[in-house]
């Protein structure tokens, strides 16, 4: 097992609450195993405390972000997020017996849509994920997959009927993950989804997915709706995958090119030595 | 008809699954339940009272809950859903009450389980596990006396009104394998022409032939 004291997830920020949930009444929650309470205090700033100790944290993305260590870097940016006219649309808490770095490998994952979100995210007998593109960017700390394109029978709440969607996905922490789609109403521009997860323990997370879209049409209840429905589809691959900790070492699973973008999430954590919540790689 | 509906609820998708099955065409209005907590608001409360969803409106008549729907629905397609006999549509009601205790047992670890309800998982789970035991043992003697479902020779609203707890008992830590009977009555209700999928409760894909199978007999 991974220490939490030492792992440098600790000094990374993590999700803990949707802002509009906060409040004067304190709340306990756990990350990485820590006991942490949470509150908004009078002044309306936003408060954590763990183990007598007051914790850096942060609003954005209508989520409250904590750190338990020395915060390695400010919260990631998602420029997209500041354009006038996007709606936002957090989605509120899911629990999932699976280790944090796992819920955010199937996130990037685009060959299971044709079986777990069929007839949504994909169909079969269109089960081919063509060959697109990863890289490192922003020295190093991020992942990016672009020119990742998928044939969808319904892409979005939005969407009326199939089209050929184009995802690029990008990881800007280790239990962040961002991915921009094709928005339909809009076809200039990029709808954004992403899931921030917190790291209850290495083999519990719970995961605050949260949406920036353009789209005018839907009721909040519809979008909310939507994206339960898909990550609800995958909590229960999520909680069967075997080994609960995400293998680190090469050798332990073959990966077929479908798979880049997960190669390079487990290269970029290794890298950075983020373990806590992954297989310990032998020496 | 207007289903007031939240795609996680698995007492929604009772509805969604018998009007689906029924060929009962529904409007369906999703309510923000999770996080927004809408289905509390004074509109949703003027329409419920007891502040559940679903919520079944069909011009003056409104329903607030999915006993009461799926014996409207049932009763309106006929064709047995509702049972044949007196004795079969009072068997049925029994099964209501039973999918009620399931909500409070296995639903429960589910909602405490995923999205952090209030109560404690152990006890829900062990509740839903008695549960599960006891369905089992109804199955599994219908079997041995040549039946597929909970009542009578087809399905009913006694079947659709336990499915969704029972399927879903997993997302709340409650495995289905020590229950044969269950599958095999999971198989028979996910074969039915007309079935439909919520979120954690998949169609049969193993039933559908392989492409290569196609291929061949062309």
């Amino acid at each position: 097992m991974t220490d939490p004291k030492t792992d440098p997830m600790k000094d990374q920020w993590l999700p803990v609450s949707m802002s509009a949930d906060l409040g004067p009444a304190r709340r306990d929650t756990v990350v990485m195993g820590v006991p942490v309470t949470i509150w908004r205090a009078s002044d309306g700033t936003a408060r954590a405390e763990a183990e007598g100790r007051t914790l850096a944290v942060t609003e954005d993305y209508d989520h409250l972000w904590i750190c338990l260590g020395t915060p390695a870097l400010p919260l990631f940016d998602i420029p997209e997020a500041r354009q006038p006219g996007r709606r936002f649309v957090p989605c509120g808490r899911v629990r999932v017996a699976c280790s944090p770095l796992r819920a955010i490998e199937n996130f990037l994952d685009i060959a299971h849509f044709p079986f777990v979100h069929t007839d949504i995210l994909g169909a079969e007998p269109q089960t081919e994920v063509t060959r697109y593109k990863v890289d490192l960017r922003e020295n190093d700390t991020e992942v990016w997959a672009t020119k990742v394109e998928f044939y969808q029978p319904q892409a979005s709440k939005s969407a009326t009927g199939g089209v050929l969607t184009e995802y690029s996905y990008r990881v800007p922490a280790p239990t962040v993950s961002v991915l921009y789609k094709t928005c339909p109403p809009r076809p200039g521009e990029r709808d954004v989804i992403a899931i921030f997860v917190q790291p209850v323990s290495e083999t519990v997370c719970d995961v605050w997915p949260w949406m920036a879209l353009f789209d005018d049409e839907s009721a909040q209840a519809d979008l909310v709706g939507f994206q339960q429905m898909i990550f609800v589809q995958d909590r229960s691959i999520l909680e069967n995958q075997v080994p609960a900790l995400l293998p680190l070492d090469p050798g332990r699973e073959i990966p077929t090119r479908a798979d880049l973008t997960s190669v390079a999430y487990r290269r970029y954590l290794k890298a950075h030595g983020f373990t806590y919540g992954a297989e310990l790689v032998p020496a | 008809m207007i289903l007031h509906d939240w795609i996680l609820s698995p007492n929604c998708y009772k509805v969604r699954l018998l009007a689906a099955l029924t060929g009962q065409p529904l409007t369906l209005r999703a309510v923000n339940v999770h996080p927004g907590r809408d289905h509390l608001s004074d509109s949703y409360l003027a329409l419920n009272p007891a502040g559940t969803l679903p919520i079944l409106e069909d011009g003056d008549l409104v329903l607030g809950d999915s006993a009461a729907i799926l014996t409207l629905l049932g009763a309106r397609a006929g064709a047995g859903w509702s049972g044949q006999t007196p004795e079969d549509t009072a068997r049925i009601a029994g099964w209501l009450a039973f999918a009620q205790d399931l909500s409070g047992s296995a639903g429960q670890a589910r909602a405490i389980d995923m999205i952090g309800a209030p109560g404690s998982l152990p006890e829900a789970q062990a509740r839903g596990r008695a549960h599960l035991r006891r369905l089992e043992q109804a199955l599994a003697e219908r079997a041995l006396a040549g039946g597929t479902f909970l009542v009578g020779e087809t399905p009913s609203i006694a079947d659709i009104a336990c499915f969704p707890h029972v399927m879903l008992a997993p997302d709340g830590g409650l495995s289905l394998a020590p229950y044969p009977a269950i599958r095999l009555w999971s198989r028979a209700v996910r074969a039915l022409p007309g079935f439909i999928e919520m979120p954690g409760i998949h169609r049969l894909h193993e039933l559908s032939p392989e492409p290569e199978m196609e291929t061949e007999l062309r």
